[in-house]
């Protein structure tokens, strides 16, 4: 007997999600934002399940984006800034393969991608903004003229207009709308209907959902509707934006998510040691990754000592005193 | 003798910059430890806010990044990025942002994306993040630099974020209504930009710096000629510091300001 009749269709499991959804070469978006509810235990999927090709678009992105980087399922990235925050000021597995030419990058900024994930969710094919005006972010255009044939890729980086509405020169920029195949998040809850209820700070997550042509969910709990539906005003999605739930308690580990558990500096500082290092990082992915059977076994790996500090105070929100060097 | 840290002079160099009522963004590391320093030691009615969506938090304790869950704490508000920048360029609000760099030039641009050719970089950095945007947006921008020669270039391999541009009146010229590059905060000192030319010169050496080093250490000319000795923190500053806004001691200690590479 099925507990959640209304979402039956839409929940699986990760395999599940990851192979039906997330094909090689898609155009994938991830929320979350550096160290805070990156969608990881879909981020191991879809490295576990050797996707290729993916066309990777960022704001500003930490943990997933570099997993995803290193286990060479990217081949293209949009992005405004890759970093884990103290704990890797720019992600070592992106500096690497943008030193090394092993991807193809274009560089945006933090309100730019922004708008332009909103521009998509809109239905509009462009938004203007000041940003970038003078900027090398005008001046270098990642993409070669063959890249810009592709499909989901923009025809120009962005183009100039002056102010039709002002007498005197006013030039802004306009952006090109992003419409990605997949969006995947990481949420608090989704209600047994399919709303969906992202806890702290949303980025730009609603934004990256409403934009995509399909939406998977992991979430830290499956709550009653009856529950979800008592105080609306917090729900971030509606049901119908929502294509895969998938229950993943700690889905967000080593990244945070708030009023659960706070990011684990043990296993962000390890990773940075271990991103530094070809043959090292090999074995953290076979270690992390690839030997690891279920989310369950990756919980067990991380351990109930760690579980248990990063746990967060469910009224502050983060684990106080936890130590963070 | 106060024995004190970069950081932490650097933090409180930069809090003086803050005045009630302005609406502070701060990014990570050392600015994070300014904006907080700013709002408990001078100016009590400033708001801190995060270009994550984060407005007025508490911080009980120092955020390690700009999505730290410590943002979202005692919070007026949790939003997200486009609410935030609705902040970061409204109208009717002052605000000031701090930002770190890897390059700096005269005129206060700031590269935080490589070094060398962006294509095949020999350093490939984070990237612009919301820099390039409060850069655009904001009231003004006060920069964390550490002073090195390689650092405060002629000319920057990347320009990430706008200062003052050309200088002079190129700024405004772009169709950028406000802002610009208000100070620099290094390690060895204060710098601030002239009035008319928009160049950067030295107001301020720290307790300990010659001015012969700050010049030694600076790419290009600048003039010093205004340049005083800054005082030392106060044994109550850096309590406040160090017992109140990073009572873990995770950046007022650090060496080095932010970017650390």
């Amino acid at each position: 007997m099925n507990r959640y009749p209304e979402i039956a269709d839409r929940l699986m499991g990760l395999d599940e999600a990851v192979s039906r959804f997330v094909k090689d070469g898609c155009q994938l978006a991830i929320g979350g934002f550096t160290i805070t509810r990156n969608p990881m235990a879909v981020a191991y999927e879809i490295v576990r399940q050797r996707v290729k090709d993916i066309h990777l678009v960022c704001h500003s992105h930490g943990q997933a984006l570099d997993v995803l980087i290193g286990a060479g399922c990217v081949r293209r990235l949009e992005i405004a800034y890759g970093g884990n925050g103290r704990y890797a000021p720019t992600c070592v597995r992106f500096k690497k393969a943008v030193q090394r030419s092993e991807i193809e990058f274009e560089d945006y900024s933090n309100y730019q991608m922004s708008l332009r994930f909103l521009a998509g969710a809109l239905g509009m094919p462009f938004l203007p903004t000041k940003s970038g005006l003078g900027s090398d972010l005008m001046n270098y255009e990642g993409f070669s003229p063959d890249i810009r044939k592709e499909a989901k890729v923009a025809s120009r980086k962005y183009a100039m207009m002056d102010n039709p509405f002002s007498e005197e020169r006013d030039e802004v920029v306009l952006l090109p709308a992003l419409t990605p195949d997949v969006t995947i998040l990481h949420a608090q809850y989704v209600g047994d209907d399919g709303t969906v209820r992202i806890k702290g700070l949303t980025f730009a997550d609603i934004e990256q959902a409403k934009a995509a042509d399909t939406v998977i969910i992991t979430c830290e709990d499956i709550v009653p509707s009856s529950f979800i539906r008592m105080d609306p005003d917090q729900n971030s999605l509606p049901p119908f934006f929502v294509d895969a739930i998938v229950k993943a308690p700690y889905g967000a580990h080593p990244t945070a998510c708030y009023g659960f558990y706070d990011y684990d500096p043990k296993h962000l500082n390890l990773y940075r040691k271990v991103a530094e290092d070809d043959a090292l990082f090999k074995g953290y992915l076979d270690e992390w990754v690839y030997g690891v059977n279920s989310w369950e076994d990756y919980l067990a790996k991380v351990g109930m000592e760690m579980i248990l500090k990063i746990k967060a105070n469910p009224v502050i929100g983060y684990a106080p005193g936890l130590d963070r060097k | 003798m106060i024995q004190y840290s970069d950081n932490e002079m650097m933090a409180l160099a930069a809090g003086r910059f803050i005045k009630d009522g302005d609406i502070v963004f701060a990014g990570t590391g050392v600015s994070m430890l300014a904006a907080t320093a700013a709002k408990r030691i001078f100016a009590p009615k400033a708001v801190i806010f995060f270009e994550t969506g984060g407005i007025d938090p508490s911080l009980d304790e120092i955020p390690m990044a700009v999505a730290d869950l410590r943002v979202m704490t005692g919070t007026s508000l949790n939003s997200g990025l486009i609410e935030a920048f609705s902040i970061v360029g409204h109208r009717k609000l002052h605000t000031v942002a701090f930002l770190g760099a890897a390059q700096i030039d005269r005129y206060g641009n700031l590269n935080t994306t490589c070094i060398g050719d962006y294509f095949k970089p020999r350093t490939r950095f984070s990237g612009s993040g919301g820099a390039c945007d409060v850069a655009a947006y904001a009231s003004g921008v006060i920069t964390f630099m550490q002073h090195e020669k390689r650092r405060f270039v002629e000319k920057l391999d990347y320009l990430t974020s706008v200062g003052w541009y050309k200088g002079g009146n190129s700024r405004k010229e772009l169709g950028l209504r406000r802002g610009g590059a208000l100070a620099v905060v290094t390690n060895l000192g204060v710098l601030r930009f002239h009035e008319e030319t928009k160049e950067m010169y030295l107001t301020e050496y720290f307790p300990g710096v010659t001015v012969e080093k700050i010049v030694e250490s600076t790419g290009f000319p600048i003039d010093t000629s205004m340049a005083v000795e800054a005082e030392s923190p106060t044994p109550g500053e850096l309590q406040i510091l160090r017992e109140e806004v990073d009572p873990q001691r995770l950046i007022c200690q650090a060496i080095l300001a932010a970017p650390q590479r």
